[in-house]
């Protein structure tokens, strides 16, 4: 299914785990210590670097770009440490995320909760993923070198429906399907 | 007496860290290429074959595999007649990781005091540098950049003696089940049994340099690794934990005689970017 970003609430009523995508549009990447500063900011009601309204966030810190690349490798960092801000994030608006791994109890609550997703991408595919980046453009934290807030422009970037807002969850549906004796 | 001059260190380290980051062993694919005719799960044969097609994109187009470009772990191996000239071994092996990170544009994922302050050191040194002297006059350099996610769900389990070979399965099941998509499956399944907890967990991580496959000479040794690998595929976890029958693609494991009391088990987990070249010198 091909999809465009940031995600329309009508299309996250269609997504559905197992369901495979091809995002393209724009999203923002944050790791850890990003999030850590974004939570900060909004505790201390100060602007946020980038309006989370409707916004999908990606789990990665690319490596440097070679000359004539828009980026270097760029796939999925684990999502679990982001589990602790997610909520969060989510009640102040983001719609979408996208890492690799499983997500907390607290986490797929909220996804639910808000009506969000929840994509699951490929783990050490960042030279295949760095295909579907466009451009590429800084936006907060640059000090954090590989962890600053980027915006990137994607075209038909690969992932999976995980968790979905209706609370369904691939891993742990998958994995009873999978398992033997 | 073989001299070794320290330039010849840094330039061999500084290729082995580009190679390893962009060439994915042609043992681990043939064990991904193996395991996508067998998976059962759709969704983890198309992972398998993204996995497959990045290390074609990576090495075509010298882009590191993984955006996580590990810390740099290097196993040496020293023949006691060598002689090494011309400048201190650690430095040259610090100057090579320096200057393969740059020269590879590699990420530099490193950070200095480790609960406080954790600040980049921007050329990924220091590096983990494992040093044992051997008969001869040569020196081996193995370089294998280590990625968090799998590292980050490394277990030791101090086991009782009685424990045994049951205990051994129960404690790698509940890792990997627990590790879930986190370490990147399908993983190699480094296990370091026996020595002290220190020892344990330093063959753990040497037994990662074997071929994929390739067992154990100690034919019981051999026959346990072949038992947790099926016992491991048997949990559903599968390709990047969405499910499936590929969990891992080996078990490697090196054992070592222990204390009366002890049955130490390091489990280390590597990723499917199971990267790590070698040269000697």
């Amino acid at each position: 299914m091909n999809i465009t970003s940031p995600i329309s609430a009508q299309v996250i009523e269609e997504l559905t785990v197992g369901t495979s995508v091809l995002i393209s549009g724009v999203i923002y990447t944050a790791r850890d210590a990003a999030h850590q500063r974004l939570i900060q900011a909004l505790d201390n009601g100060e602007e946020l670097p980038f309006e989370l309204e409707g916004q999908t966030i990606y789990y990665m810190g690319p490596s440097p770009a070679p000359p004539g690349k828009v980026i270097g490798a760029a796939g999925p960092t684990t999502s679990r440490r982001m589990d602790a801000y997610t909520p969060r994030l989510l009640a102040a608006g983001i719609k979408a995320m996208i890492g690799k791994g499983s997500r907390s109890d607290e986490v797929k609550k909220a996804i639910k909760q808000y009506k969000a997703v929840y994509l699951a991408t490929t783990g050490g595919a960042g030279a295949l993923l760095a295909k579907s980046v466009r451009q590429i453009e800084p936006v907060a934290y640059e000090d954090l070198g590989p962890e600053a807030v980027m915006r990137l422009t994607v075209e038909n970037f690969p992932a999976v429906v995980a968790n979905d807002s209706y609370g369904g969850d691939l891993a742990e549906q998958a994995r009873a399907e999978y398992k033997r004796e | 007496m073989k001299e070794i001059e320290a330039s010849a260190i840094t330039q061999a380290v500084a290729r082995l860290c580009q190679e390893a980051n962009f060439n994915l062993g042609e043992d681990v694919l043939a064990a991904l290429k193996k395991a996508q005719k067998t998976e059962q799960s759709p969704l983890g044969r198309e992972f398998l074959s993204q996995i497959i097609e990045n290390a074609r994109i990576a090495r075509e187009q010298k882009l590191p595999l993984c955006q996580d470009c590990g810390t740099a772990v290097v196993f040496l191996e020293i023949g006691q007649d060598a002689h090494i000239t011309g400048g201190d071994l650690n430095k040259a092996i610090e100057d090579g990781v320096r200057r393969g990170y740059k020269q590879g544009y590699l990420r530099k994922g490193i950070v200095s005091q480790p609960f406080s302050e954790r600040l980049n050191t921007r050329d990924n040194t220091p590096a983990v540098i494992h040093t044992e002297i051997v008969p001869g006059d040569r020196l081996k350099i193995a370089v294998l950049p280590k990625g968090g996610g799998a590292e980050n769900k490394s277990r030791l389990g101090m086991l009782l003696p009685n424990d045994g070979k049951q205990g051994i399965i129960e404690l790698v099941l509940k890792t990997v089940a627990e590790a879930g998509g986190d370490p990147c499956p399908p993983l190699v399944i480094g296990l370091g049994i026996g020595g002290t907890a220190d020892k344990a967990m330093l063959m753990a991580k040497k037994s990662l340099l074997r071929k994929v496959g390739q067992p154990n000479p100690d034919p019981e040794v051999a026959e346990l690794e072949k038992e947790v690998l099926t016992r491991v595929n048997a949990l559903g976890v599968g390709p990047m934990g969405f499910g499936g029958s590929t969990t891992a693609l080996a078990v490697h494991a090196l054992v070592s005689p222990t204390h009366i009391t002890s049955l130490p088990v390091a489990v280390n987990l590597q990723c499917h970017s199971a990267r790590h070249k070698e040269v000697t010198l």
